[in-house]
């Protein structure tokens, strides 16, 4: 794991959020993301971000719930042990439907409930931290990734151009975190040379 | 060129529409010639061909209304950019009404009972299931229950699209008056949906097509057949928006928008395949004589090519051509599970007419397909002349904005 730099800025209005999301990209800075109290539209489109391949996932999880379902029956009531239910065939396919079908939706949901998990980096006893904790509340914060080209102090000098509040350059552990608050430090922290 | 916002037909389009009816009328007159007019078993295949065609459009073209009144119920806004157009395909439901009540009546009160054998009264009064159901199927209750429904669907069908026009020249500036406009529109909207409720999703459908197998039933008939008509009237509305937007017009239609009638096709596809397999799952699981006589020829019989592929076209096909966001945004994709799933749907209420009327072998000849074109010429007309009568846009309509911004 590597630390990773960040400026770090606080806006208090979506009307100015928007047109700085553009200009910051326009600008040729990375943004990281940007964290909202609530879901805003049309922001992944202003940020760039490609569309989700979730739902690639789910399909991929939904056909190997069916063929999960219709292998098993089949194996197990054709195969293994062959029963004799009111004179139906042993491939009596009708009768699996609703059982494929609540495989199919059970393999796509829990499979895609831990994929969002694990692109998001949630997991038990992993624990988030916020660049800014009033960005659950009442603050968009956005962070611009750095490098080591990057002159931080022109950075937050655009940032504050472009209607940012209290810019600062903050670092992060890039990957999970298994630490507690109350016992760990903060993995973003302000940057000693800042 | 600008976009317009008044729908003129063009040339091409009225020529289309009125060579498509000629030789539907041609095929219609061939199909009377060489089966219709020998009467008996030969002339049922001419009238179950009619009453195929004409009672699966009118159901297509009425689930536009139900359509604008299930997004009225639901304070939808989205569909305003487009909503002139289902408006348009729902005028033509009186037309084809008149006509589906024509066929109804000449085939209940004509002289052979080839197709519906309950108007037999000698017949019925020695047959115990049928003298059963006395009660519901006589010719009496069928006229009553014919009339109510096609009067109802084109009465209240007027009044929606009468409420939407009223605002074109006077538009309501006020909050108070716009509240009221709307809560009107609920009003006369919740009745088209109880009509509805009461028509195509249980009695009509169970008077109309399963009477043909009258020893039959099945409770779920009637939300099978609505099923299958509010998708095949989804995909209508569909082909209407694109070949407007293709020609310049609905200026703030996006693909968003289509976005969310490729979500209609995609989801009532699995809805119907739902009730499809509902129904067939219970009665094949059962396996009881009375109820599997249904799906014998069907399923099994010399059906079976038509009853398997109707399954490929309306489920497996739109399944996976529009499970995915960008197939759905796109019109070229759209148009054509369109038109797939109307044939498809087509297919599905041939299969519900004629295994009963002819059982002994398929009789699917080209003329069927004209009597098909025939409506839809009748149809592109009947739309076309509906647009020109109002702006596409209803732009003085409380909703408007949330239709223009809308994105998914």
């Amino acid at each position: 794991m590597s630390v990773q730099k960040f400026v770090v800025g606080n806006f208090y209005d979506e009307a100015v959020l928007f047109p700085a999301v553009k200009k910051v990209r326009r600008a040729g800075y990375k943004i990281h993301d940007v964290f909202t109290p609530f879901p805003i539209h049309g922001l992944d489109h202003a940020m760039g971000l490609r569309d989700t391949s979730l739902h690639t996932a789910g399909f991929i999880y939904g056909i190997t719930g069916t063929s999960t379902a219709v292998g098993f029956i089949t194996w197990a009531l054709t195969l293994d042990w062959p029963i004799n239910f009111g004179g139906k065939p042993f491939f009596a396919l009708p009768a699996w439907i609703p059982v494929t079908f609540e495989l199919t939706v059970l393999f796509a949901a829990v499979g895609m409930v831990l994929t969002f998990c694990y692109l998001c980096q949630l997991a038990p006893f992993v624990k988030k931290d916020h660049f800014n904790p009033r960005s659950t509340d009442d603050t968009f914060v956005m962070a611009v990734e750095c490098t080591d080209a990057t002159n931080e102090a022109e950075a937050i000098k655009f940032l504050e151009s472009v209607g940012a509040k209290d810019v600062t350059v903050m670092e992060k552990e890039t990957g999970w975190w298994l630490g507690r608050y109350d016992h760990d430090t903060m993995r973003f922290q302000k940057s000693t040379n800042a | 060129m600008s976009t317009r916002d008044q729908f003129i037909v063009p040339k091409r389009y009225n020529t289309l529409a009125i060579s498509l009816m000629a030789v539907g009328l041609l095929a219609i007159g061939a199909l009377w010639f060489s089966y219709g007019a020998k009467g008996g078993h030969e002339g049922a295949r001419f009238w179950a061909s009619l009453l195929q065609n004409s009672v699966f459009f009118l159901l297509v073209v009425n689930a536009s209304m139900f359509f604008i009144c299930a997004t009225t119920l639901a304070w939808g806004g989205w569909q305003m950019a487009f909503r002139r157009v289902p408006e348009a395909i729902s005028a033509v439901v009186p037309v084809i009404g008149v006509i589906s009540m024509g066929i109804l009546f000449a085939i209940v009160f004509g002289g052979d009972h080839t197709i519906y054998h309950w108007t037999d009264t000698h017949h019925v009064a020695g047959d115990p299931v049928l003298n059963h159901k006395k009660g519901f199927l006589n010719k009496n209750f069928f006229a009553v229950v014919t009339v109510l429904t096609i009067g109802l669907w084109s009465l209240l069908g007027w009044k929606m699209r009468q409420l939407s026009r009223s605002l074109d020249e006077n538009p309501i500036t006020d909050l108070e008056g716009r509240k009221k406009y709307i809560w009107n529109n609920t009003v006369w909207a919740a009745l088209f949906a109880v009509v509805f409720a009461l028509t195509v999703l249980s009695s009509t459908p169970w008077l109309w097509l399963m009477s043909i197998d009258a020893h039959w039933y099945s409770t779920m008939y009637s939300w099978y057949t609505f099923a299958s008509t509010f998708v095949s009237g989804m995909a209508l509305i569909a082909l209407f928006v694109i070949y407007l937007k293709n020609n310049n017009y609905l200026e703030y239609v996006n693909n968003e928008h289509l976005h969310d009638i490729g979500k209609f096709m995609f989801a009532f596809s699995v809805f119907w395949t739902y009730l499809w397999f509902s129904q067939y799952m219970l009665i094949w699981y059962a396996n009881i004589p009375e109820e599997t006589v249904y799906f014998k020829p069907r399923a099994q019989g010399i059906y079976s090519g038509i009853f398997w592929l109707m399954l490929v076209i309306n489920f497996i096909a739109p399944l996976l051509i529009l499970m995915t966001r960008g197939a759905k945004r796109n019109y070229g994709t759209v148009a054509f599970m369109a038109v797939l799933i109307i044939f498809g749907h087509w297919l599905d209420f041939y299969q519900m007419v004629f295994p009963a009327v002819s059982p002994d072998h398929v009789p699917m000849i080209v003329y069927d397909f004209g009597v098909a074109l025939f409506f839809v010429g009748l149809i592109l007309f009947v739309v076309g002349r509906a647009l020109t009568k109002a702006p596409l846009l209803a732009k003085n309509h409380p909703f408007v904005k949330e239709s223009l911004i809308h994105h998914t």
